[in-house]
């Protein structure tokens, strides 16, 4: 019988041939740790160890709140820069890098094969391009700082094969939606999800990247896309490090095996308070909402913003729509600049905000009020979260976004492609 | 055996309505973190919680976002467990690390009701209600460990130290 990905990885790190359901003690490649450093540092001066062990796997990249908003915010970066300095460590990225998933797969520790732990739900978004990566808590995060070990449970692994041919105006987004709204927010909790298919082989890495992003929202511990020809050059571009692929044999034994066909696939919108609450876009056009976000490390690459623009081209933002467009990191900013996308999107209304998190987690830059709707690429409508509690947020692809941004209401991007 | 009051929740609730977002990087200290518990899921139970009362909820709790502040701000509230019927994973695992005890049972959350006193014996396993005995899975020696110390930092620094001591 063989093993899957996650079995093969974790075996590997493990030092020994292992199943679904055991728990092996590890050491990861990469910690990534954001803003959130700051309470680590603190959990970790309390282990009485005064050195970090391996400072050469730690990644810190600042990017919730940034430039930082308050007094309070602005001591925690301060303090994050004084630990770095102190105990040296070389992988540290500041305010002015963009979304830690974004940058932390730019400069290449995102490699197959790598097992990379993040104090991040999303850091599932690494396995677009064949890591296992994992979201973990604070103090497991301070606590891997002084030991450089964890312990891990090698999940079962769902494969969710992906057949047929994108239809135009729909997009990766728009798969993960159906795929969650399917099968439910907890439908991979303390599991795998390995996506494959040729739908999937078609996908650029950005794309991958929604799929593996959001993998975090069905509850994934893990998600997983074997790295292909057409992604290899990109990771080899930028690789820190020397990497090996890492695949599923092909008599691998998976707890579920799911069959989609997306040739017939529309828009989808996940609708408040659970991204799995989901429905296609023609069952809510004409819904009224004030504010657009276009950006977060679910769709705030090069190729939504291009999207985004080519829907808004030339035509101006509805005059009740306040509509964001964040790039997800400094490099995806100055693409869009030198493409002249950011002349469309400042032409047609839109207000530019730095590259970073923005109001995705409802800290900073565009707090929702009460009664208010806001339309956003991200990948969290969780009651509350972009400000008030009496708010609703939807969640849709850039280009569904973009068309909604020009009609005041919620539309359909076929229209506009 | 330890008693508590409980109250009760239902599917999903995850870390955002547990401990909003905008308060993740600002409240560092586990008291005032206390006070934003459950703040957008039930205004009232920040004021009205008492130390060892017992949170019991459907499948999934704490999904969402990895902010372990969803288990801290709930033991500071003085949470001694939460009971429900699936746990998400980032969340189980940051509950244990911040020593609060985490009880699975799909048969105690359907029958359990909110405002209801109930009896954990964390010893054998057990949550006895007015309805009957409800069993939960016992945590292995690794998970207890962490527990019993309070937590995975207050664990980690003990383990450091004897292991220091050992190498002299």
């Amino acid at each position: 019988m063989g093993r899957t990905f996650s079995e093969k990885v974790l075996g590997l790190k493990a030092g020994a041939e292992v199943r679904a359901g055991r728990v092996v003690t590890v050491s990861p490649d990469y910690i990534l740790s954001h803003d959130n450093s700051a309470a680590i540092i603190q959990e970790f001066n309390k282990l009485g160890v005064g050195n970090v062990r391996c400072p050469k796997k730690l990644v810190i990249i600042l990017d919730h709140v940034v430039p930082a908003s308050s007094e309070k915010y602005a001591a925690n970066h301060k303090a994050i820069r004084e630990f770095v300095s102190q105990q040296k460590i070389p992988n540290f990225f500041d305010i002015h890098q963009g979304i830690c998933h974004q940058v932390f797969s730019e400069n290449g520790f995102a490699l197959p094969g790598k097992l990379i732990l993040g104090a991040d739900s999303h850091t599932t978004s690494y396995g677009a391009f064949g890591a296992f990566s994992a979201g973990i808590g604070r103090s497991e995060v301070a606590s891997l700082w002084a030991t450089d070990e964890i312990w891990l449970r090698v999940p079962e692994t769902i494969k969710i094969e992906i057949k047929g041919s994108l239809p135009s105006g729909v997009f990766a987004k728009d798969i993960i939606l159906k795929i969650i709204g399917d099968q439910g927010a907890d439908r991979a909790n303390y599991k795998a999800v390995e996506f494959s298919g040729e739908a999937v082989k078609r996908l650029s890495v950005a794309s991958r990247l929604v799929l593996a992003n959001m993998a975090a929202e069905m509850g994934a511990k893990n998600g997983y896309i074997v790295p292909d020809e057409s992604v290899i050059p990109w990771i080899k571009d930028r690789a820190r490090d020397e990497f090996e692929v890492i695949a599923s044999d092909q008599d691998a034994q998976y707890e579920a095996v799911l069959d989609y066909d997306v040739s017939s696939l529309q828009p989808q919108v996940a609708c408040p308070h659970t991204v799995d609450n989901v429905k296609p876009v023609s069952e809510l056009e004409g819904l009224r909402f004030h504010q657009a976000v276009i950006g977060t490390c679910t769709n705030g690459r090069l190729e939504d913003l291009e999207v985004a623009a080519a829907v808004l081209r030339g035509k101006t933002v509805h005059t009740q729509v306040r509509a964001l467009v964040i790039p997800a990191s400094r490099q995806v900013y100055l693409e869009a600049l030198n493409k002249g996308l950011m002349n469309i999107f400042a032409e047609a209304g839109c207000l530019i905000l730095n590259p970073g998190c923005g109001p995705c987690l409802g800290a900073h830059q565009g707090i929702l009020a009460p009664g208010e709707v806001a339309l956003s690429t991200a990948n969290r409508n969780f009651r509350g979260r972009m400000g008030s509690r009496d708010a609703e947020i939807y969640l849709a692809s850039p280009a569904t976004v973009a068309a909604s941004s020009l009609e005041g209401k919620i539309a359909d991007p076929r229209r506009y492609l | 055996m330890s008693t508590g009051r409980v109250w009760k929740y239902g599917d999903d609730v995850n870390t955002d309505v547990i401990f909003p977002g905008k308060y993740t990087y600002s409240v560092l200290e586990p008291e005032e973190m206390a006070r934003h518990a459950l703040e957008d899921l039930d205004p009232d139970f920040a004021q009205r919680v008492k130390q060892g009362d017992v949170i019991v909820a459907g499948r999934n709790f704490g999904c969402g976002s990895s902010r372990e502040q969803a288990a801290t701000c709930l033991k500071a509230a003085g949470v001694q467990a939460v009971i429900a019927k699936s746990f998400a994973r980032i969340f189980f695992r940051n509950a244990i690390n911040q020593g609060l005890p985490v009880l699975q049972s799909t048969e105690a959350a359907d029958s359990i009701e909110s405002g209801e006193k109930i009896d954990i014996d964390f010893a054998s396993g057990e949550i006895k209600t007015g309805k009957g005995v409800f069993a939960f899975p016992p945590f292995p020696d690794s998970v207890l460990g962490i527990l019993q110390e309070g937590g995975l930092i207050p664990y980690t620094a003990k383990r450091l130290k004897e292991s220091q001591k050992r190498r002299c």
